[in-house]
């Protein structure tokens, strides 16, 4: 393994790393706390619909995944010369084939085949 | 208070004497010879006092080379377990008629088809693609090592528990009898109470962590480590295809592992994700398998892509046609692999539009690989071809492939799949695709790449036996079950009412005969050319006159691979330098910075697959003692600071001026 490599390697990560600091740290902790009180608050409460509670949760835990990878694993679109960001965006690609496909086919055969779920509901 | 039952039930969990399969005479008979061959060895290796040397070199060695060769014995020695459990199926089918039972009960046949797809997949084609990948590639970008060389130790061990548990099965309870992707609810607890899906969900679960790893190792090398001036169109195709294999194990092994978990959870915790009832669905299961599923037969086939055109642009003599279009295909076939899955199950009710979404995608894969197949085409054109052995494998696939590519576009369609679907054409046409590209591949590669790892070239007259028993026997094994699939006769069946059908199975015998004779002259191949390596051997460092920068150093390589990190300026990098008179440095090394050796990959394995056992049985105390060990050595190994040394400067002056020796014999004789 070569050390030359490596040493290059940390040096352009800490040059154009804006939110390694603890600034950055303190803003991502505080973004995170919010958005974890927040769904926290409405679940206690009970206030809102379950359904549009649980859609609420949902919509939070994306802004929070966001905002963990801006501030505490330091993605920016040049980070490691921009290799994150390529794997980031081929992540974002799989994960929705696989989720809007899997909702896709599974709508479509519970549509035309026996829906196996909602045979408990009937008496 | 503590009777002896409850106490036996604590320490054994559910394995009991009759858990061991001593009324199966074929088992037992096996196990003996097993058992022999296995004393045998350990003997022979005491009497020669080779453990330490192992243990020294090879079990605990982090260099990239030598776990790639470990990886390429394992997947060797798992190709003869995974043939036995091909051969007895195809006896079995060939005898079962007019009433006959053949030889193998029902309990031990399904155990057998579901034990060989399994291995061949998981533990055979794996293990030797991923050797050849962790051998070539740092070789072929010109880095001394892969990115993370403890990782790399750590991977190769998973991946050898994983095989490890599935051994065990075999003596020790009995394997899944679900077919290699367990299905639910079949796999589940209420129609597979026993031990067998449990061995298949942790030799995977085991197996595919070290999988996963070694992918995070193999992407962050090459995207890392090249040498100065390999631009990414620079680089060999092969470490191309391997960029992109590894690119989709990323993507796809955690979609396994999750899928695995939830089946996991059904059957330990009694949830129902997968259950008929209380709102499982079982279909869920089978979609999420093949998300997984399709990118990893793409996992196997993208490297053999690399050593075909690897082989075809060295034994052609030219330049690779269409260098650009062959990595945008590979990536272009990277991406629709994710769109694909569902024609693993047309027949599930989707309708229309699902399926012909897929069915479209499915047929769009072949333009991409079509194009791969003209650009070898003209790679071959007005080239000054030799036909050595890799070639010969080359060109065995080029036809072969393109039978299996064409029924794969046959199968694609859904309306012709609604009619052979689970039949015995599907299992001809993905032999065909597996042994035709991946298996064929692979010996092209073993046969290409062998002299850069030993020394010596492996002998040809065998290795032609090999191929020819190869080739013909697969043709004889696998055209039958392609009339036999459209005759309508469907996969894992044990007995056959209609004799008609019979003289089909006998000549599938007589090919996978034809096989084991292939095999056979295989190992034969080896050793031979280890007897006559002094014949064979090959001095310069680049046997087969080729054009990529693994055969710029000298065979074997040094530990350090190069003395001096070569500059590229070329695709062909080697080729390049040779056309300019390159001179090998002679002066000036430096002490080189090297990983050292640890064992602790081999024990967090270890402690893993005694895991995964106690999860098997049920014994809780060993599977929390094991756990809590693991974590013990995992977190031990952080405060092991002897992680690298200096190849002294001496050492690597005597290593190159021995090369340089050998070099001016070779250029005298």
């Amino acid at each position: 393994m070569s050390s030359e490599v490596h040493a290059h390697a940390d040096a352009h990560h800490a040059a154009d790393d804006h939110a390694g600091t603890r600034q950055g740290q303190l803003i991502g902790f505080g973004l995170s706390v919010v958005l974890t009180a927040i769904p926290f608050l409405l679940v206690m409460n009970g206030s809102l619909d379950k359904q549009v509670t649980a859609l609420i949760i949902m919509a939070f835990a994306a802004v929070q995944v966001v905002v963990h990878m801006i501030f505490f694993l330091h993605m920016n679109t040049k980070a490691e010369g921009g290799w994150s960001m390529m794997a980031l965006i081929f992540t974002i690609i799989m994960v929705v084939i696989a989720l809007s496909g899997s909702l896709w086919v599974m709508h479509h055969l519970t549509t035309n085949m026996m829906p196996v779920h909602e045979m408990g509901s009937t008496p | 208070m503590f009777d002896t039952a409850n106490l036996t039930k604590l320490i054994f969990g559910r394995l009991t004497l009759e858990s061991l399969p001593l009324h199966e005479p074929i088992i037992v008979g096996t196990f003996a010879m097993v058992a022999l061959g296995g004393l045998a060895l350990f003997g022979a290796l005491t009497y020669f006092r080779l453990w330490g040397y192992l243990w020294k070199e090879w079990f605990t060695t982090v260099d990239h080379k030598r776990i790639g060769i470990m990886y390429m014995v394992l997947g060797i020695v798992m190709l003869l377990r995974g043939f036995a459990d091909a051969l007895m199926m195809r006896l079995q089918q060939a005898i079962a008629f007019n009433g006959s039972e053949g030889y193998l009960n029902s309990h031990h046949y399904d155990q057998v088809f579901t034990a060989h797809g399994v291995i061949m997949i998981f533990f055979v084609a794996m293990p030797l693609v991923t050797g050849l990948m962790n051998y070539v590639v740092p070789l072929q970008i010109g880095a001394r090592d892969v990115s993370f060389p403890f990782l790399n130790n750590f991977s190769f061990w998973m991946t050898t528990s994983g095989a490890v548990l599935v051994m065990c099965s075999l003596f020790v309870g009995e394997f899944a009898r679900t077919g290699w992707l367990a299905y639910p609810p079949l796999s589940n607890l209420s129609y597979s109470p026993d031990v067998g899906v449990d061995y298949y969900i942790w030799a995977l679960q085991v197996a595919g962590v070290g999988t996963l790893l070694s992918g995070v190792n193999l992407i962050c090398t090459i995207v890392k480590m090249r040498a100065p001036g390999m631009t990414m169109m620079k680089m060999p195709v092969f470490t191309w295809t391997s960029l992109c294999t590894n690119v989709l194990i990323v993507a796809s092994f955690p979609v396994l592992t999750a899928v695995l978990a939830l089946l996991s959870l059904d059957r330990y915790v009694g949830t129902n994700f997968f259950t008929n009832d209380f709102g499982g669905d079982p279909m869920m299961y089978v979609n999420l398998i093949w998300i997984w599923g399709h990118p990893e037969v793409y996992i196997l086939i993208l490297p053999a892509f690399g050593i075909f055109s690897e082989v075809t642009s060295t034994f052609s003599g030219k330049r690779l046609f269409g260098y650009t279009s062959m990595v945008y295909a590979t990536v272009v076939i990277t991406i629709l692999s994710y769109l694909v899955w569902l024609h693993h199950f047309f027949t599930m009710g989707s309708g229309a539009s699902v399926n012909s979404f897929f069915g479209i995608t499915t047929m769009i894969i072949s333009i991409p690989t079509g194009a791969k197949m003209f650009n070898w085409l003209f790679t071959m054109y007005r080239g000054r071809i030799r036909f050595e052995l890799p070639m010969m494998w080359t060109v065995a696939f080029m036809l072969t492939f393109v039978i299996g590519g064409m029924t794969g576009v046959l199968l694609a369609v859904p309306p012709a799949d609604f009619v052979l679907h689970n039949s015995l054409f599907l299992v001809a046409h993905f032999h065909n695709v597996i042994i035709g590209g991946v298996l064929f591949g692979l010996f092209a590669g073993i046969a290409y790449w062998f002299p850069k790892a030993f020394g010596f070239k492996l002998d040809p007259f065998w290795g032609k036996m090999s191929f020819w028993f190869w080739t013909v026997g697969f043709y004889f094994a696998f055209m039958p079950l392609y009339v036999l699939g459209l005759m309508g006769v469907t996969r894992r069946l044990r007995t056959f009412d209609d004799p008609s059908l019979q003289i089909w199975f006998i000549i599938a015998g007589i090919g996978a005969f034809m096989i084991l004779l292939g095999i056979a002259s295989f190992l034969i191949q080896i050793a031979v050319s280890v007897l006559r390596r002094e014949q064979l051997v090959d001095t310069t460092g680049d046997p087969w006159d080729a054009r990529t920068l693994e055969w710029a150093t000298s065979s074997p390589p040094p530990a350090y691979n190069f003395a001096f990190t070569p500059v590229i300026h070329d695709n062909d990098a080697w080729w390049d330098m040779k056309r300019r008179f390159y001179a090998r440095p002679l002066t000036g090394f430096k002490a080189i910075h090297m990983p050292s050796n640890t064992g602790t990959g081999v024990i967090l394995a270890g402690l893993s697959t005694t895991m995964a056992f106690g999860l098997i049985w049920y014994m809780w105390w060993m599977a929390a003692g094991s756990f809590v060990a693991l974590l013990a050595v995992a977190i031990g190994h952080t405060f092991n600071y002897h992680r690298s040394f200096h190849i002294p400067a001496d050492e690597v002056v005597s290593v190159e001026r021995a090369r340089t020796e050998l070099l001016a014999a070779g250029a005298k004789s």
